[in-house]
């Protein structure tokens, strides 16, 4: 997609990943999202006279399994830090943050460069991209400018929640590369429990620090940086109209400045929200209030051994022990809780290739149009009123050629949105494949009776003719008929004329 | 009136004789606060009705036979630095104006659990900043003993109202000597405890990890009544020790035979000591010696280090926590301003005092890009040398014994205008914030007419051990007992 072959592009990613704990990192007071401002707030939130952090062990171990999840060493002792800074959104006039000594460093995860790109083709093999640390850390509140123009108002319902901040090295080559990061790294954090990561509620937000350079260059160029974009597709987005810009402004003679953008999805387009001549000086200091986190060897091995499997070992037994293709797997398993009710219903007896092929494909298209009717957002099932059995029985019906492939996609919807027995739900309406020959022998010499000029056309060498008189059959059937028995009897009936 | 309070444990005794009632022991101190208090400005605020009401529940308890502890009833004064749920708080500072706390800090739930009773807030430096008690918004507080002379600081109202006789007791916080060092100017006894000894939760914090609160009182034995009531652990500040409640005040038994004593050489030589000071301290060592200690000498080789370290980490850490007296959430806020800088910019020009705004602007300095190496860091590593070079003297010692100042109470106005002369005035006191080691402040005697302050540092976690040699101290001579003339 780059049109731009004279540059090597590099790109390393920071991911703030909100927690999943109840409450916030250094107080009492609740997680929540949308609710009233200012409702979910503490003297701590506040920053009252007075007020003291007090961590959230909670917090701790899910940012362990964070590293662990991530082949990090963690680290037996970190430190947490203060970012001083001013901003009406940050009531402390500091972020308490990791700085010299985080909790976990040097880890990494691999991406899949085959079998996923969009238009089917492989782009070849895995590639690690390497993590230069996790660290703990609290977020801000918000600003809010929707009020008179004069005034901003804030909200501190966000203040205090726990976040880690996950820092790739520069190693990821093309936006689809980036995309294929942030996929994989989301993947594996939900499927370990570290966070909902729902990225509509900010609760995974990527910047992105992009730069070219000349191929062979061992130098980094300037790099921009792009800020809080929160959703894969514009992340890949943003990231190519940033490589366009900088090759031309390159090619053209011109110097990439340092500098903070924001991306306008609507629009795909960048802007500049600072220029970072100068480094920021944010005074960090190990905080006062707060002592070194220490971790026993013990707690971080009973964390590591108490991993469930990580989405890249659950794709390859997948694919080794139920015969799945790549891209199926690799779909089941990224795609929310879709791998679990996978499991379930091949457990319920379901055939493991048509359970991921039907999955993948029909069940994810429900679960998007679901998504684009509620804007609630994730591939989730627990949504589901159909249970994994009857997802395996429906699909049992099918193979048994009881019910048609049609059939079964048009009872799919109301199955998963309202539960019951396939079987039951197929004979209510009336869908039982018709597979009597004799029924579907005298619905052909119907059909042959009243269409002498299709049998004539088919005489003269049209094969088309077949397809009109099957979807004539297949009409009166009522969609309930299997079309290859029909073809068969069909052609057999033209033959004997 | 100026009859004076007997020690809490004659109060107590008093009280359970029926020969006074918590009502008059609060009336009598408020009546002695809005006299006496006034002339001396030793209060921020009184809180008369509330203290009112909390003297007859004590009273109503101690008629049924429920009465809660040795403190039930009896009256003291907290720091304007330290809050109350429902109460304001100011630190003495203009940027706090009509604050109010919605908490208590786990001193005070613990005092009002214990049945003590608040009847205002003391006098002190702005954000404890200071050491004289002149750097208030409310004004100075004036020494008992010499009205023309500092309390010290920046515990100076606390101190003044123990010494004043207005209350048995009372609460500080020390930093860098901001117990110790007032309760010397004064003649009174001050404590800070080993750091983590006492919750900081709902102490405004000058700089966390040198801050304790401690009691004021006339004797070492009242201070370990009021020590024991507000120590233990508090799950609500990290640095909180994990150690239950003190139980000091059953262990002071006059008994110091076998004990040693240190004389830190260096303490002794040092330049711009009073020579009266110094003998006074030594006269006070040779007493304990009679008593039956013995006294060796030993050196802390880096103590020359640690007022310019200290100076260093606590402006470092003032300059971060007072960030969020902002002008965006509570206290004052300038008016008409036409941006956010200036919102900033103008609430903290005029919120603080001149003294606050030195310390912001040096600690902004010390962990800056390019200096905190420099600054910031030298000094946690002297910290660390001064912690070893206690380690290494308490290794042929149980404790030191100091001056608690290099000299007597100086003239208000006298060093405002030096701050450096101001800041050395703590070189006695601020290593033990440093080390985090309980240190108590006793009178030894007069030096022409004013009280001299004698130092005793303990290991860390030992605060019984230095309460115990301060009260054996009180056995063997009545310093203690010595009074400011008349004031009324």
């Amino acid at each position: 997609m780059s049109a731009h072959p004279d540059y090597e592009v590099v790109i390393g990613l920071e991911v703030h990943v909100q927690l999943r704990t109840r409450s916030k990192l250094f107080s009492t007071a609740g997680v929540s999202y949308g609710d009233e401002p200012n409702q979910h707030t503490t003297p701590v939130c506040l920053a009252l006279p007075g007020a003291l952090p007090v961590l959230n062990a909670h917090a701790v171990e899910l940012a362990i399994r964070a590293g662990a999840a991530t082949n990090c060493t963690i680290h037996p002792t970190s430190i947490f830090a203060r970012k001083n800074y001013f901003y009406p959104d940050l009531p402390k006039g500091y972020q308490i943050s990791q700085f010299e000594h985080p909790l976990c460093t040097d880890g990494w995860l691999e991406i899949e460069t085959d079998g996923l790109k969009s238009d089917g083709s492989k782009t070849g093999g895995t590639k690690r991209i390497q993590l230069t640390r996790i660290h703990m850390e609290e977020d801000a509140g918000k600003s809010l400018h929707d009020g008179r123009a004069d005034q901003s108002r804030i909200d501190l319902n966000r203040a205090g929640v726990p976040l880690v901040e996950i820092v790739s090295e520069p190693d990821l080559r093309s936006a689809e590369e980036a995309g294929f990061y942030l996929r994989k790294l989301h993947a594996i954090l939900r499927t370990v429990g570290v966070s909902d990561a729902d990225m509509e509620k900010g609760q995974f937000r990527c910047d992105a620090n992009v730069s070219l350079r000349k191929h062979g260059a061992t130098e980094l160029g300037t790099r921009r940086e792009i800020k809080n974009v929160n959703s894969f597709r514009f992340v890949e987005a943003a990231i190519e109209a940033e490589i366009v810009y900088q090759a031309d402004l390159l090619d053209s003679g011109g110097e990439v400045r340092q500098a903070t953008v924001g991306y306008d999805a609507e629009n795909d387009r960048l802007f500049l929200m600072r220029l970072k001549e100068n480094a920021d000086d944010y005074r960090y200091f190990p905080d006062p209030d707060l002592i070194p986190l220490v971790i026993s060897q013990e707690r971080i091995d009973a964390i590591r051994a108490a991993l469930p499997e990580l989405p890249d070992v659950r794709r390859h037994r997948f694919e080794e022990a139920h015969g799945l293709a790549a891209a199926d797997a690799a779909k089941l398993v990224g795609a929310g809780s879709l791998a679990d009710f996978f499991e379930a219903a091949v457990a319920a007896g379901a055939e493991p290739k048509a359970a991921a092929k039907w999955l993948t494909r029909d069940v994810v298209a429900w679960l998007n149009e679901q998504e684009r009717e509620s804007g609630d957002s994730a591939l989730e099932t627990q949504g589901f009123a159909l249970a994994p059995a009857g997802f395996a029985s429906l699909l049992g019906l099918v193979d048994a050629g009881r019910l048609t492939a049609k059939s079964a996609r048009d009872l799919l919807p109301d199955l998963l949105a309202q539960g019951g027995d396939p079987e039951s739900l197929m004979q209510e309406r009336g869908l039982e494949a018709v597979s009597d020959s004799g029924a579907l022998e005298a619905m052909a010499d119907d059909v042959l009776a009243a269409q002498p000029k299709a049998i004539e056309s088919f005489r003269e060498g049209d094969q088309k003719a077949v397809n009109f008189l099957m979807g004539q059959v297949m009409k009166q059937s009522q969609g309930k008929a299997d079309p290859a028995q029909v073809r068969k009897i069909l052609i057999a009936k033209l033959e004997a004329l | 009136m100026t009859e004076s309070f007997g020690s809490v444990g004659d109060l107590r005794s008093a009280l359970d004789a029926g020969q006074t009632s918590s009502r008059g022991l609060i009336e009598h101190a408020l009546e002695r606060a809005g006299a006496v208090g006034e002339r001396l400005s030793v209060f921020v605020d009184l809180q008369n009705d509330q203290a009112l009401a909390a003297a007859d529940a004590a009273d109503a308890r101690r008629a049924a036979g429920e009465t809660h502890s040795p403190l039930d009833g009896i009256p003291l004064v907290i720091k304007d630095n330290i809050v109350q749920q429902g109460e304001r708080a100011s630190c003495a500072s203009r940027i706090l104006e009509g604050y109010v706390s919605p908490f208590d800090s786990t001193v005070v739930a613990k005092l009002r659990a214990a049945g003590a009773v608040v009847i205002g807030r003391a006098n002190m430096d702005e954000f404890a900043m200071g050491s004289s008690t002149e750097n208030s918004a409310y004004g100075p507080t004036l020494n008992p003993w010499d009205l023309e002379r500092s309390p010290g600081g920046s515990s100076g109202g606390s101190a003044a109202a123990v010494a004043a006789d207005i209350v048995p007791l009372a609460l500080g916080s020390d930093t860098g000597g901001s117990i110790r060092q007032p309760a010397a100017f004064c003649g009174v006894v001050g404590m800070k405890p080993t750091y983590g000894r006492v919750s900081r939760y709902g102490l405004v914090a000058f700089a966390s990890s040198l801050d304790q609160i401690g009691p004021i009182g006339r004797s070492a034995a009242d201070c370990a009544v009021l020590l024991d009531a507000i120590s233990g652990h508090d799950p609500q500040d990290s640095t909180s020790l994990p150690e239950p409640a003190l139980t000091t005040a059953s262990t002071l038994t006059g008994d110091i035979s076998g004990l040693t004593i240190g004389l830190p050489r260096e303490y002794f030589e040092a330049e711009g000591a009073d020579p009266a000071v110094l003998e006074t301290v030594r006269t006070a060592a040779s007493a304990l010696e009679a008593g039956g200690a013995k006294l060796v000498e030993v050196d802390l080789p880096h103590a020359r280090y640690a007022v310019a370290a200290y100076y260093l980490i606590a402006t470092a850490e003032a300059s971060s926590n007072l960030a969020r007296f902002d002008g965006v959430r509570y206290g004052r806020r300038a008016e008409g301003v036409a941006n956010l800088k200036e919102l900033y910019e103008r609430t903290r020009s005029e919120g603080f005092g001149d003294e606050v705004k030195r310390r912001i602007l040096l600690g902004t300095y010390v962990l800056s890009a390019g200096y905190y190496e420099a600054y910031y860091r030298k000094a946690q590593k002297i910290r660390t040398l001064l912690r070893r070079d206690f380690d290494a003297a308490f290794a042929g010692c149980d404790v030191l014994l100091t001056p608690t100042t290099p000299e007597t109470a100086f003239r208000l106005g006298e060093k405002t205008e030096d701050p450096l002369t101001m800041y050395l005035s703590d070189i006695y006191t601020v290593s033990a914030n440093l080390a985090g080691l309980p240190g108590v402040s006793l009178p030894c005697g007069l030096a022409e007419g004013l009280p001299v302050g004698l130092q005793v540092l303990g290991r860390p976690m030992e605060d019984a051990t230095v309460l115990r040699v301060a009260d054996a101290y009180q056995r063997l001579a009545d310093h203690h007992l010595a009074r400011p003339g008349d004031l009324a």
